[in-house]
């Protein structure tokens, strides 16, 4: 067998436009599957994240900011935004029966200039009732926040001084969080004295984002989480009716609007992965049997020196093995060429949460599509060339050259 | 090794006006024994490349057995068969047969690597200065004439040192110099104790040959 390897080699070697055509046949497999994959996993994890990132059962905002849509813009897409209400709304949320713990947050859009640093989201919370950012801030740093200390998301680049300025106030940098693949890397965190001596600095120097509510009184968001024992959508339902001017939503629906985008992107992604690899293996059958055609003089000279059927197989095979993984090979790589640089352009195209899978994940996923591309090649090769592998040999050899 | 065809006959499927079925081969009794060079001559499609192909293992025939020694070989499963062929069977098919991905070197040497035989490059230098090519072992066949492509099929024939060598117009588009030079070739193999059965439309091949028959119409008869 050790033969039959070497000479399928050099065939590939002497013949190499169409070894490259084959190649590249089954790089493009191996591209869309593995691709496809990736982006498909990131949504979901993306996804997954979100929905833990979230923490709360239940988000309370101000109606103005729901008519504005900013709350997606801020915690998805990472555009800085702002809206305030006064703290007696929380004060009055806290109160409604099946409530187990509200939590005030607090936004303040960076300005670009120069009492900030850089133009990004400022998330304030509340150390004693805060349940779902400092969860988040424990994964990566176990010291609790002091006032003007800040931790900033994972897209955000830390100056070598570790310092940042946001309205005047110059905050200590103490760590970095892990990435969710949403809005909330592009943010800074604080504790809520520090946003408050922010938002107070903001209003001082003349920026107007209050609209008529003291900035020491202002809430952005209530996090809720329910009361065991108490339905979701009742509490819900609840404070939309009793608490005016405020907009209370479950998270729930908040990520289903999400998980319904990602169906949608999944599903096309999966349409497309299916379409190339129809259009894909008919063609490598189609250029399997073609060559095998063309090789049926070839195939009939081995016989004549006594090459078995077995051996002629076992050449095709060893062909198709070495075009299939050099080609997957290469389209894995190729994809990851594409996927990993431009991960962020690909999360803001599809304006979902998007975060990539571990490293294992993606060895894993770079196996299984060179595995089944090898696979495809081998099946293909094996269905065209099985009718030039039986021919009688005499039937071939007897017209001349 | 003696190779004895009885009552070989051969029939194709061929789209026709009468009966499809076309008797190309008919009754034929082909005895070979070592050390003789058998020719046979015909017109074209009289049937010689049929018979040829059955001796060697590579058509099965219609009815009829080919022995070598006392083995039919068409009792044998493929795989067996290809084994004995590559073992004791030297062919050179007709036309052009060097495989354009390997040198002239690898091409004698295929039969022998195929089932990891022990020939070795000198084995094959002998062959190929033989056959007078030794200088071009590094060539790649597409460079090669019609005559030394010729040449090659005859060293690469008998690198496993076969019993039984069959050579269908290994003369076939050659100039007169090197037609006698592969005759030659034929005929010092067939003295040194090989069995060669030498198919051809060459006049001068009787002089080379012990024994001439004639191929007509399927019919193989004494010239
Ligand atoms: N596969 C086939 N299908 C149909 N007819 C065939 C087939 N092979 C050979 N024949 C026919 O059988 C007859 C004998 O063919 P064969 O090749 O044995 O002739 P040949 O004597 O070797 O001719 P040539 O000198 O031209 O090589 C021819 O008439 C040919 O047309
Ligand atoms: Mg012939």
């Amino acid at each position: 067998m050790n033969f039959i390897k070497s000479l399928s080699f050099k065939n590939l070697k002497r013949k190499p436009g169409r070894t490259i055509a084959l190649v590249l046949l089954s790089a493009f497999l191996a591209f869309s599957v593995f691709g496809g994959s990736v982006v498909v996993l990131s949504l979901r994890n993306g996804l997954k994240s979100y929905e833990a990132r979230l923490g709360a059962d239940i988000v309370v905002i101000p109606n103005q900011a729901r008519s504005k849509g900013t709350l997606d813009s801020i915690l998805l897409q990472g555009i800085p935004g702002y809206f305030y209400m006064d703290n007696a709304y929380y004060e009055k949320i806290k109160e409604r029966e099946g409530v187990d713990i509200a939590s005030p947050q607090f936004f303040l859009a960076s300005a670009s200039s120069g009492c900030c640093s850089v133009p990004v989201q400022i998330i304030g919370f509340d150390p004693e009732t805060d349940f779902s950012i400092q969860p988040w801030i424990q994964e990566s740093y176990k010291d609790t926040i002091s006032d003007n200390d800040i931790v900033v998301g994972s897209n955000i680049t830390i100056p070598v001084n570790k310092k940042l300025t946001f309205y005047d106030l110059e905050c200590d940098v103490v760590s970095k969080l892990s990435p969710t693949g949403t809005g909330l890397d592009n943010a800074v965190y604080a504790n809520m004295d520090t946003i408050k001596q922010m938002m107070q600095n903001a209003s001082d120097l003349g920026f107007d984002y209050f609209e008529g509510t003291s900035p020491d009184s202002a809430v952005s968001a209530v996090m809720i989480k329910v009361e065991d024992g108490y339905s979701i959508e009742d509490v819900n339902n609840d404070i939309n009716i009793h608490v005016r001017r405020v907009t209370s939503t479950p998270a729930r629906s908040m990520i289903s609007g999400i998980a319904g985008g990602l169906e949608g992107v999944s599903g096309t992604i999966t349409v497309i992965v299916v379409l190339v690899w129809i259009l894909g293996i008919i063609i490598l059958i189609v250029a399997f049997a073609m060559i095998s055609n063309e090789r049926t003089k070839e195939f009939a000279i081995l016989r004549t020196m006594g090459a078995s059927r077995k051996m002629l197989s076992g050449l095709l095979k060893w062909e198709s093995f070495l075009i299939g993984l050099a080609g997957s090979v290469a389209g894995v790589l190729l994809a990851s060429l594409v996927i990993f640089p431009f991960a962020g352009i690909i999360r803001n195209k599809l304006d979902l949460p998007y975060l990539l899978p571990g490293i294992g994940t993606i060895i894993l996923l770079a196996l299984g599509a060179v595995i089944i591309s090898v696979g495809a090649g081998l099946i293909a090769s094996r269905i065209s060339s099985s009718r030039t592998v039986k021919n009688e040999t005499g039937l071939i050899l007897r017209e001349g050259a | 090794m003696k190779i004895n065809g009885k009552d070989l006959s051969r029939t194709y499927y061929r789209r026709s006006e009468g009966s499809n079925i076309f008797t190309a081969v008919k009754d034929v009794n082909i005895e070979l024994s070592p050390g003789e060079l058998l020719e046979i001559t015909g017109r074209s499609g009289s049937g010689k490349s049929t018979v040829l192909n059955m001796l060697a293992g590579l058509l099965t025939p219609s009815s009829g057995t080919v022995l070598y020694d006392d083995l039919d070989i068409y009792g044998l499963e493929d795989k067996e068969r290809s084994a004995f062929r590559n073992e004791h069977t030297g062919v050179i098919p007709q036309g052009q047969t060097a495989l354009s991905s390997i040198t002239v070197l690898e091409n004698v040497l295929l039969p022998a690597r195929l089932y990891n035989r022990e020939a070795s490059e000198d084995d094959a230098m002998e062959l190929l200065s033989f056959v007078g090519i030794e200088g071009l072992k590094d060539v790649y066949p597409d460079q090669l004439s019609g005559g030394e492509m010729r040449r090659l099929s005859i060293a690469r024939a008998l690198i496993n040192r076969p019993s039984v060598l069959l050579a269908d117009e290994p003369t076939g588009d050659l100039d007169d110099e090197n037609t006698k030079v592969v005759l030659s070739l034929l005929r010092n193999t067939a003295d040194k104790g090989t069995a060669v059965l030498l198919v051809t439309h060459e006049e001068d091949a009787r002089e080379y040959a012990d024994r001439v028959l004639k191929m007509n119409g399927g019919i193989l008869k004494e010239y």
